[in-house]
């Protein structure tokens, strides 16, 4: 007997390790998850920099202070091939293994200090500027072996830095991976998030009203209620092929625009938002309803007045979390057609443009070595933007959801 | 251009409407006493000016836009353009871009030619269509400001319009439902004149390959989808389920019977950002860290072909991006049973895992179920892992490391190319969007009507 009660003492407590243990696995899982993307990704927001000393009025760098100061700077620098220059000289200090030392990072970084500061132009000066993507990729013990040599050479003589890659969040997409950046992905996540929220928060709100407050309990709205809970769980690339069809072909919409990105992400989204009102309205008690009736207030009054004001807290968590999941959508945009190379940064809801995950899914097919490290802190800055958003909508719900 | 003219015309005549409206009724209630506030007539006044026009400049934006593409071919320059389709429809758009100003040249000479047509067309089109609307504005705005008297139900009136505006809402979700179902029908039927759908639902070779022209060589496609459910099933609903089943299960066991308040506190929140992870982040993790694992996992224990796109690897990370899902819905079924079964199996002298093992899982046995259905839907519609980790390769196999393809990488890859759109190869997208669609939607109806089901049971 005491032998049993052992025995099935024992097996509870394997059973409760076996429960820890899963859980413990789910959380390893994610740290895991986690983790390897941020040790893979800060390397992005670093670059090497080396040391390069220039005798500006020797070198074969033609500019004249005059225009640097004018209107035609940038467009005088653009086409005064710095990037030879430099090249030149990097030869001429470290030897001729390392004639590609520099790339188009370092022309634009040595652009911007001329505009700044044209009487560079008339003296010898000692710059710090940014490696070339292989070689970078080689400080980072990643490179070819012809590369690691060159960058042990120069680092010997105290000529090579790590420096921060501010550029990665300002510059936009690029062939090169030492020049790529995120924020025309940005600019056209925030673009297509704000036609999403424009679209799908009016309708959904308004729509969750409607089926809590007003909707008499017949066929038709049993087959809307059905609907939209079904929508809730349609796979997210059918909203996409949907887009296609109905958005692109149908309407002629600009494609790749973040007008169509949007109106897309609202379809997807507004049944989400409809489930959260719903609940959200739900729960205000009857006894507001009834009082603000038995003042004289009309069903519309009560409703607009009263439930909602009160409902608006979790209306809004659950409209943030709908837009975070938005955010981070990539399948439906691929359909319609966010899939392009987009080099400079949409102006409006019309232009041309990409977002971050999909910007992160095109980097991810790139073959550059550098494009990992890049495609890595591409993922931390989304994860950032997500996790503030969850953030924000936490401390909304516990700071200002009434528990009735 | 015009219709913009028309709008901000009309958003003008009804704001002065508004004001107008406002005006008459405080200097009636001098006079004695109102149904509505003020407010509500201005409210109401506004209403009946803007929205009959703004109906009607909707359902006269589309019409216009035919009118003018009629205009347009029937002018003499349009004798020149090519009858194929994709490229007329490329010149028509240019000459259209010209024409409001958005691009400077096009790339064809004759876009240049057509845009002053566009031009004219537009305008004059636009200026009926914007003069009627302003019209309406004014004979809206008129009645209403003719009604306001003491005794009319100003309030009464506005609350109809919002009420209707409700409706409206509320069928755009009915109007999206639709619009998925015939989107996918239409497009399907179109191929399934191209393709038996015998052979689209029961053949097993999948290489959907199109002639450009008709004299290319390799042209033969077999749209046999089979392998494509096959990969799709094996990734989502058998590997990753494997995953994902006893892990969600335990984790929820955990937190609802076992777990102190403060962990569960900690741990809950920690699954939920599992769950809010982009699966554009799990795909590069699968696609960069975990393939390559277990690829030389597959190549330690002795299996040749394990590649470097292997259905486990897409399996696994699928498995645990649906963690949270399986572990919330179990959550709530443990929860929903009721104590007094829990405490009586206590009381009869019970470990806490003979009640769970015995008592809670049989009773909540068909929660856990219904929330696996959805999971499982989930899994079978996951696109990025799978076209960043798993391979094109369409395979019927049993195999775990070999690289299988599923239904929504087909879809992204036969969309994303460059074939014109209505051959076989991208209309085959539609059809197999479709069919997901409607897997799904069982799957889904299925899995719902049981939870409530259960729900109710014991409710």
């Amino acid at each position: 007997m005491e032998k049993r009660v052992r025995r099935r003492y024992a097996a509870e407590r394997r059973f409760r390790l076996l429960g820890l243990l899963a859980i413990g696995l789910s959380v390893a899982f994610l740290a895991f998850l986690l983790i390897n993307m941020a040790a893979k990704g800060l390397g992005g927001f670093t670059q090497t920099e080396a040391k390069l000393t220039i005798d500006f009025p020797r070198s074969d760098i033609i500019l004249d202070p005059a225009t640097l100061k004018g209107p035609e700077a940038k467009r005088a620098v653009a086409s005064a091939d710095l990037e030879g220059s430099l090249n030149a000289s990097a030869l001429r200090q470290y030897g001729a293994d390392a004639s590609d030392l520099f790339g188009p990072a370092a022309a634009r970084q040595l652009g911007r200090d001329l505009i700044s500061d044209p009487s560079l132009l008339s003296r010898r000066a000692d710059l710090w500027l940014p490696v070339a993507s292989a070689y970078d990729v080689a400080a980072k013990d990643q490179g070819s072996a012809k590369a690691e040599q060159v960058i042990a050479a120069i680092g010997a003589k105290g000529a090579l830095q790590r420096g921060f890659n501010a550029d990665f969040l300002v510059a936009s997409d690029a062939t090169d991976s030492g020049v790529v950046g995120v924020w025309g992905a940005l600019k056209g996540s925030f673009l297509t998030i704000l036609v999403t929220i424009l679209l799908a928060f009016p309708v959904g709100v308004l729509a969750a009203v409607y089926l809590e407050e007003f909707a008499p309990r017949n066929r038709w709205t049993d087959l809307i209620e059905v609907s939209i809970n079904n929508l809730a769980a349609v796979p997210s690339i059918i909203f996409g092929l949907l887009g296609l069809a109905v958005f692109l072909n149908f309407m002629h919409l600009p494609r790749s625009a973040p007008l169509v990105g949007g109106l897309t992400l609202a379809l997807m989204t507004m049944p989400v938002i409809v489930i959260a009102g719903r609940n959200a309205i739900k729960s205000v008690p009857p006894s507001i309803r009834d009082a603000a009736l038995g003042v004289g207030a009309s069903k519309m009054q009560v409703v607009f007045h009263h439930v909602l004001p009160l409902a608006l807290p979790g209306i809004l968590t659950g409209t943030i979390i709908g837009m975070a999941r938005a955010l981070g959508e990539t399948a439906p945009l691929l359909m319609i057609g966010m899939r392009a190379f987009i080099a400079n940064p949409p102006q409006g809801i019309a232009d041309p443009a990409t977002v971050l995950p999909v910007q992160i899914f095109l980097w991810s097919d790139e073959v550059g070595r550098g494009f990992v490290e890049k495609t890595s802190a591409a993922i931390i800055v989304l994860l950032v933007f997500m996790l503030l958003m969850n953030g924000i909508a936490i401390y909304l719900r516990n700071r200002f959801e009434r528990r009735w | 251009m015009t219709l913009f003219i028309a709008l901000i015309a009309i958003g003008l005549v009804a704001a002065s409407a508004w004001w107008l409206a406002i005006g008459r009724a405080r200097h009636l209630r001098g006079k004695g006493r109102l149904n509505s506030l003020p407010a509500y007539h201005g409210v109401h006044t506004l209403l009946w000016a803007l929205l009959p026009a703004l109906f009607m400049l909707a359902v006269w934006a589309p019409i216009q836009a035919s009118l003018v593409n009629q205009a347009v071919l029937s002018s003499p320059e349009s004798k020149a353009l090519p009858a194929f389709d994709m490229q007329r429809d490329a010149i028509l758009d240019e000459a259209r871009q010209i024409a409001a100003g958005r691009i400077e040249h096009g790339y064809n000479p004759q876009s240049e030619q057509l845009a002053p047509r566009f031009g004219e067309a537009e305008s004059r089109y636009g200026a009926i269509g914007g003069g009627v609307a302003l019209l309406l504005a004014f004979a809206g705005a008129a009645l209403a400001l003719r009604r306001i008297v003491p005794e009319f139900r100003a309030r009464a009136g506005v609350e109809c319009w919002i009420q209707a505006l409700l409706v409206a809402a509320s069928l755009i979700a009915i109007l999206t439902t639709l619009g998925i179902v015939l989107s996918l029908l239409f497009e399907s039927l179109r191929f399934f004149k191209l393709v038996s759908p015998i052979e689209f639902l029961f053949g097993t070779s999948w290489s959907p390959q199109t002639a450009l022209r008709a004299d290319q060589a390799g042209s033969s496609g077999a749209f046999g989808s089979v392998p494509l459910f096959w990969g799709t099933a094996f990734i989502g609903a058998i590997i990753a389920m494997i995953v994902a089943i006893p892990l969600g299960l335990m984790s929820a066991i955990f937190l609802t019977q076992y777990s102190p308040p403060r962990l569960r506190a900690w741990l809950k929140p920690i699954l939920e950002i599992l769950a809010g992870v982009p699966t554009v982040v799990y795909g590069y993790f699968a696609a960069l860290t975990v393939a390559p694992m277990v690829r030389d996992f597959g190549l330690a224990i002795g299996i040749t072909s394990a590649s470097s796109e292997s259905a486990l690897a897409a399996g696994l990370v699928m498995g645990i991006m649906i963690i949270p899902f399986v572990s919330s819905m179990a959550d709530d079924s443990i929860a929903a049973v009721p104590q007094a079964m829990r405490d009586g199996s206590l009381a009869l002298g019970a470990t806490k895992a003979e009640t769970i093992k015995k008592v809670l899982l049989p009773a909540a046995l068909p929660g856990v179920v219904g929330g696996v259905l959805l999971a499982v839907s989930r899994a079978i519609g996951e696109t990025m892992i799978v076209v960043m980790a798993a391979g094109l390769s369409a395979n019927l196999t049993a195999n775990p490391f070999a690289s299988v393809t599923t239904v929504t990488t087909q879809i992204v890859q036969l969309l994303t190319g460059d074939q014109e759109f209505d051959s076989a190869k991208t209309l085959a997208a539609f059809a197999l969007g479709l069919a997901l669609f409607v897997i799904t939607l069982v799957l889904n109806l299925i899995g719902l009507r049981v939870v409530r089901k259960y729900r109710e049971a014991y409710e």
